[in-house]
């Protein structure tokens, strides 16, 4: 039985490679596409041990009631965020430059999400 | 007069064989239910529960049926929450507890393949409203098996705490799983008239079927002579009173209540 074990993949049961340590599973983030035609975006985060039960959790847990035609997931640890530290230099030269904004045109009313 | 008897004893036996497909999802639903905020996590938790909602959701397209077909003057409720013990026509698989995560997960994966290809056949049947609710119900059960497959798995071919126990569910409910192949009068009359499921003709597929997971998971199919029976002819184990006291409260506490 054992050695029969062993010739097989194993689906983890606990986290791979200490991301949180034996006991929690990591923490992925769930990106959800509404409707064809939308982007994915942001839905929120959950527990799981590896990507397959990452997408039945995120199912479960954020698209039940008809929200989602798909969703990504990506382990959290795979994201780099940008400091909010830094928010002063990386995001303030943009606000007081109007130019860089195509607010000067009238935009149709059939366009949306622009 | 006499074809108004056979019409009688026809939606008699009608009714009879809707509670015993949807009473399984009714006790199962229960059973699930229980797990409200006590799953291992919360996102398994939800799964659970959702699940539950799934059954439940099914069940009242059932009832609403059956108290249609009814020469009584009976409501979806009424039948849900108001029949005594005997008259509940589930098997003995889906009342039994949820002695820990493993047998959770074993009771729902046994019942989820056999109710994966009931739902298949009944897409056959001669009768509309049964075609429409399984047609409705096969894509929800066909999550329900994966979710239930892949833990089956994951548990099975994971640790080996995990390992053992989920052999010791698999082998604790193996004895549940003969009772499904089983058909009581009413079913017989329904497969004859075309509307019913031959669940006989569907017990090898599922045993394959079922084996195949088992294998995967690196678990042993168990080898047993003698299995348990009862429940499809309302004849329950000791757990029925105990679900059916917390589940019929509400409706015996005040007769005829409504959200």
């Amino acid at each position: 039985m054992s050695d029969n074990k062993e010739n097989k993949k194993k689906p983890a049961t606990h986290s791979s490679k200490g991301t949180t340590g034996k006991k929690n599973w990591p923490l992925w983030e769930i990106f959800v596409r509404s409707k064809n035609g939308l982007e994915h975006r942001h839905f929120g985060s959950l527990h799981a041990a590896d990507a397959d039960m990452a997408l039945e959790n995120a199912r479960d847990v954020y698209t039940r009631r008809n929200e989602g035609v798909s969703i990504w997931v990506v382990e959290s640890k795979n994201i780099t965020a940008s400091n909010p530290e830094h928010n002063g230099e990386m995001f303030e030269p943009a606000s007081d430059k109007v130019y860089r904004h195509p607010t000067f045109y009238d935009l149709p009313d059939d366009v949306k999400h622009m | 007069m006499s074809s108004k008897q056979k019409d009688s004893s026809f939606s008699e036996n009608m009714i009879k064989y809707i509670y015993g497909i949807a009473d399984n999802s009714l006790i199962l639903g229960q059973r699930l239910g229980e797990l409200t905020g006590h799953g291992p996590t919360l996102e398994v938790d939800i799964a659970m529960t959702n699940i539950s909602l799934d059954l439940f959701g099914q069940v009242r397209s059932y009832f609403q049926y059956a108290a249609q077909i009814s020469d009584k003057d009976v409501t979806e409720d009424d039948l849900a929450f108001l029949r005594t013990e005997r008259e509940y026509l589930n098997v003995l698989l889906v009342e039994q507890p949820n002695k820990d995560f493993a047998y959770s997960i074993g009771r729902q994966f046994l019942f989820d393949h056999f109710h994966f290809i009931l739902m298949t056949e009944l897409q056959n049947s001669k009768d509309e409203t049964l075609v429409a609710i399984a047609k409705k119900t096969i894509k929800e059960v066909s999550y329900h098996k994966r979710f239930s497959s892949d833990w089956v798995k994951r548990l099975g071919d994971g640790t080996e705490k995990s390992h053992q126990k989920m052999q010791t569910a698999i082998d604790d409910l193996w004895k549940y799983t003969d009772e499904l192949f089983h058909t009581t009068e009413a079913d017989e009359k329904m497969i004859e008239a075309g509307v019913g499921v031959d669940v006989k003709k569907l017990k090898e597929q599922y045993y394959k079927n079922v084996s195949e997971v088992l294998e995967e998971a690196t678990l042993q199919v168990p080898d047993l002579k003698y299995f348990q029976k009862g429940g499809k002819n309302g004849i329950h184990s000791e757990h029925m009173g105990f679900i059916l006291t917390e589940m019929q409260y509400m409706q015996r506490t005040f007769p005829g209540m409504k959200w």
